[in-house]
């Protein structure tokens, strides 16, 4: 009888290799790469008690309405909410925070966010910011941001260098902190407008792909006033606003879609599209009741910007795989959390 | 030279080993990247689960009828429990699996789409217990079946490079020396 040594040495040696193969694609081998979870976990570290709530766009509020598509993108793309119709949406306004109790004077970047359902089962969700542009263009600086601006455990303060020293390497921010430094700022999610800051693709009847940007842009822009100081604004202004203006009459936007030309950026966030771009007015958003998100419907809603009817599909943006890598971590953290404390009597 | 498997059976076996480790590569891959890739990975991690699902359904139909060539009549009792117990651990898999991430979507309030216009039905309402549940079982089940693979191949190369008693040339679709 042969020796099994040889024999046994390679079967170890497969199976040895598989599993290394595994250990490698599951990112085992790899304490650098930069996974959901990383970026997850810097989101969750900005102060505050995120535990059962979204890690970004931490403090919010429900919203439902409808959208009323007046037909006019159906050229553009088969998506069945687009066609001529009443859908309804289940939203939610947010500030851009990691903190849940976070005072609304602390959120430079305000949010909307919105399902649109259409019949058959066909979901739309998308998250748009009132800033034009995004801060940065991909993931590792979306990252290495989040570092810059959290706080030291021990000083409870960001540390005073990392943010300067993440504008001076991250030219590509300056148009963000511009608008930041610029826009006014108001005391109501009403009367703003939220773009969509990632490219999409509409897809028409006969299979072509037509670059484009959405925002959804207020119909009654004078709502309301900027304030002098972002100290003018009380710590949740925001949502009593939007409670008692939603209580005396509906809210309204109209969904404008940009198309690119050939010469646009469609994978850099950071830079705005020019002005003469073709607009599609492609419906009204009306929304008509908020609910607080511990009760509301938008509590278990993941908004991921993936979540696309057929006939809009993810331009080549590298920040739109992992918004929605990162929002499905997110999501299953704080669902997670969520089931917990209501196990709990 | 012992029966062997029906070519059906060998075919379907083989097919779905290709199918079942790229899906585990595929899920594993696509819970630890924010890269490009992440999209496609996804794209191809519902559908293939969806195939394996049907297919599993047909092979254990094949296996209910044609039934498989006895495992060698000296082979250790140990062995041959643990052989019996692995196969049904990987069938049990194979079905669990693709109805887990199935359900688990479904209560985690996602729309199931194999591809833009094929929808299917959820199995669950949305809610988070049952999420966090199907969510946590489908990671630690999918290491499970992974390990499980790992202690087949490795039963199966040492019948056939120690043990050589045919039943590797059982499921293998060449002809094989026994």
């Amino acid at each position: 009888m042969r020796s099994p040594i040889l024999p046994l040495l390679a079967i170890a040696l497969t199976t040895g290799t598989a599993a290394a193969a595994f250990a490698y694609t599951a990112g085992w081998l790899s304490p650098d790469r930069l996974t959901p979870a990383r970026i997850v976990d810097a989101l969750s570290q900005r102060g505050g008690e995120p535990t059962g709530h979204r890690r970004n766009h931490a403090k919010g509020i429900c919203v439902t309405g409808e959208f009323e598509a007046n037909g006019a993108a159906a050229r553009l793309t088969t998506a069945p909410m687009l066609a001529p119709g009443r859908y309804p949406v289940t939203g939610r306004f947010a500030i851009a925070t990691g903190n849940p109790a976070a005072p609304d004077a602390t959120g430079r970047v305000r949010s909307m966010a919105l399902r649109i359902t259409a019949p058959g089962g066909q979901e739309w969700r998308t998250g748009m910011n009132n800033s034009p542009v995004f801060v940065v263009a991909d993931p590792q600086a979306f990252y290495e941001l989040t570092l810059a601006a959290r706080p030291d455990p021990a000083t409870g303060r960001p540390d005073p260098a990392a943010m300067p020293r993440f504008v001076a390497n991250h030219p590509e921010a300056a148009p963000f902190l511009q608008w930041a430094r610029t826009a006014p700022w108001t005391a109501s999610y009403a009367g703003l407008r939220y773009y969509a800051l990632n490219a999409f693709r509409l897809v028409d009847a006969a299979g072509t792909r037509h670059p484009v940007r959405w925002s959804m842009e207020p119909v009654d822009p004078a709502a309301t006033a900027p304030l002098a100081a972002p100290s003018d604004l009380a710590p949740d202004a925001l949502a009593q606003d939007l409670t008692q203006r939603l209580a005396q009459a509906p809210l309204r936007w109209r969904l404008v879609i940009t198309l690119a030309a050939p010469t646009d950026p469609t994978n850099d966030a950071t830079k705005a599209w020019p002005e003469d771009r073709e607009r599609i007015d492609a419906g009204t958003l009306t929304l008509r009741a908020a609910q607080d998100e511990a009760t509301g419907p938008c509590r278990d809603i993941n908004y991921d910007p993936l979540i696309l009817p057929a006939g809009i599909e993810a331009s080549d943006d590298p920040l739109l795989p992992a918004r929605s890598a990162a929002y499905i971590n997110s999501f299953d953290r704080r669902i997670a959390e969520t089931a917990r404390a209501e196990r709990r009597p | 030279m012992t029966a062997r498997f029906t070519l059906p059976q060998r075919t379907l076996h083989w097919l779905m080993a290709a199918m079942i480790l790229a899906m585990l590569f595929i899920g594993a891959g696509m819970v630890t990247t924010v890269a490009p890739r992440y999209t496609l990975l996804v794209s191809i991690h519902k559908p293939l689960g969806i195939a394996i699902l049907l297919l599993v359904l047909l092979r254990a139909a094949l296996r209910l009828r044609h039934g498989a060539p006895s495992l060698p009549a000296d082979l250790p009792w140990p062995m041959r429990a643990a052989a019996h117990a692995s196969h049904l651990l990987l069938y049990a898999l194979m079905l669990a699996m693709p109805l887990i991430g199935w359900s688990m979507l479904s209560a985690g309030g996602y729309p199931i789409a194999l591809a833009p216009w094929l929808h299917l039905p959820p199995l669950l309402p949305p809610d988070p217990t049952l999420y966090t549940i199907l969510r946590t079982a489908h990671r630690w089940l999918a290491y499970l079946f992974f390990a499980t693979i790992l202690a087949h191949l490795a039963a199966a190369l040492f019948h056939a490079l120690v043990r050589r008693d045919g039943v590797f040339a059982s499921m293998a679709t060449g002809a094989m020396k026994s």
